[in-house]
């Protein structure tokens, strides 16, 4: 059995307000050292088996049609075990 | 004259605007999500709310379901489509309307009166307005900042495709102001704020949304 992980990021020239929240609350807590924090979305998709090339071929082909808007976020997909 | 209301799991304003299709003098036909039946509707509206829990993204789900497969098709043929809020949102997801609905800039969800300018009067659903009135119509979603890339940004105030522009302070950061936009053709169009909301004063802050409705009924007469 394997994982294989899409990580969606809105791009980096879009606004990300909820980001920019994490950021503001992290020195309220006494947390000092960001910067700047962008906030994503991860997809654990289960398959049998070591994922074959197809199988991730087919798994960007959804990661670019459902899992993410082209428009506004970048994605990348990669194999856990 | 037949237009249609899409229902989709987590619709909330199709039945505002079925009333304001039947208020404005047409006849209302209810639509459902799961079927690619368009009932002999000669224009569709996609109605605000939160359809399939905005999970994933706002209308990302919604753009795959089998109306949408003959809703897409029709549009591409010059089938009238206006999409409000939610609807709005499905229509980018749809690629019918280029750009993205995202987060307001503020985090919160915003339910406000607020004025607009008509920037277009070139749509079968702004026809009745004048160019530059402004209008005051309900606002009230959680992600209504419109983005898109400079070059799209370019392309639509170029070819006048903004159709809707805040007036005064932005409400969610949208890029100019954008409130609303159309397609090339100008047979589909996206809005923010919400013209069913706004179609008598007994319940709404005016009548001036009402237009969007007696514009398209005018618009299917004359055809």
């Amino acid at each position: 059995m394997a994982i294989i992980v899409v990580e969606v990021m809105l791009k980096p020239e879009i606004l990300d307000p909820q980001g920019q929240a994490v950021a503001s609350a992290l020195p309220r807590l006494g947390f000092t050292f960001a910067n700047s924090v962008r906030q994503g979305k991860r997809f654990e998709i289960e398959v049998a088996g070591d994922p074959t090339a197809e199988q991730i071929a087919e798994v960007e082909k959804a990661a670019h049609t459902l899992l993410s808007n082209p428009v506004i976020e970048n994605f990348v997909v990669k194999v856990e075990k | 004259m037949r237009i249609g209301v899409v229902t989709f799991p987590g619709s909330l304003d199709d039945r505002s605007a079925l009333r304001a299709i039947e208020l404005a003098g047409g006849v209302a036909v209810p639509l459902f999500h799961g079927t690619n039946d368009l009932k002999e509707v000669q224009a569709v509206i996609l109605p605000g709310g939160f359809s399939y829990g905005d999970y994933l993204r706002c209308g990302a789900i919604s753009r795959f379901s089998p109306i949408m497969e003959s809703i897409i098709l029709a549009a591409e043929h010059g089938f009238p489509v206006l999409g409000i809020c939610n609807g709005f949102q499905i229509l980018c997801e749809s690629h019918l309307l280029p750009g993205a609905l995202t987060r307001n800039a503020d985090l919160h969800f915003i339910c406000a009166d607020q004025k607009v300018s008509i920037e277009s009067t070139n749509t079968p659903w702004t026809r009745g307005y004048t160019k530059g009135q402004e209008i005051v119509i309900p606002i009230k979603n959680g992600e209504g900042s419109f983005q898109c890339s400079d070059e799209t940004l370019k392309e639509l105030e170029d070819e006048g495709r903004v159709v809707l522009r805040y007036v005064g302070k932005n409400p969610n950061g949208s890029r100019n102001l954008i409130a609303g936009i159309s397609n090339k053709r100008g047979n589909v169009v996206g809005v923010m704020p919400h013209p069913e909301q706004a179609i008598e004063n007994l319940t709404g802050p005016s009548e001036d949304g009402l237009m969007f409705f007696s514009s398209i009924l005018k618009e299917m007469v004359s055809k």
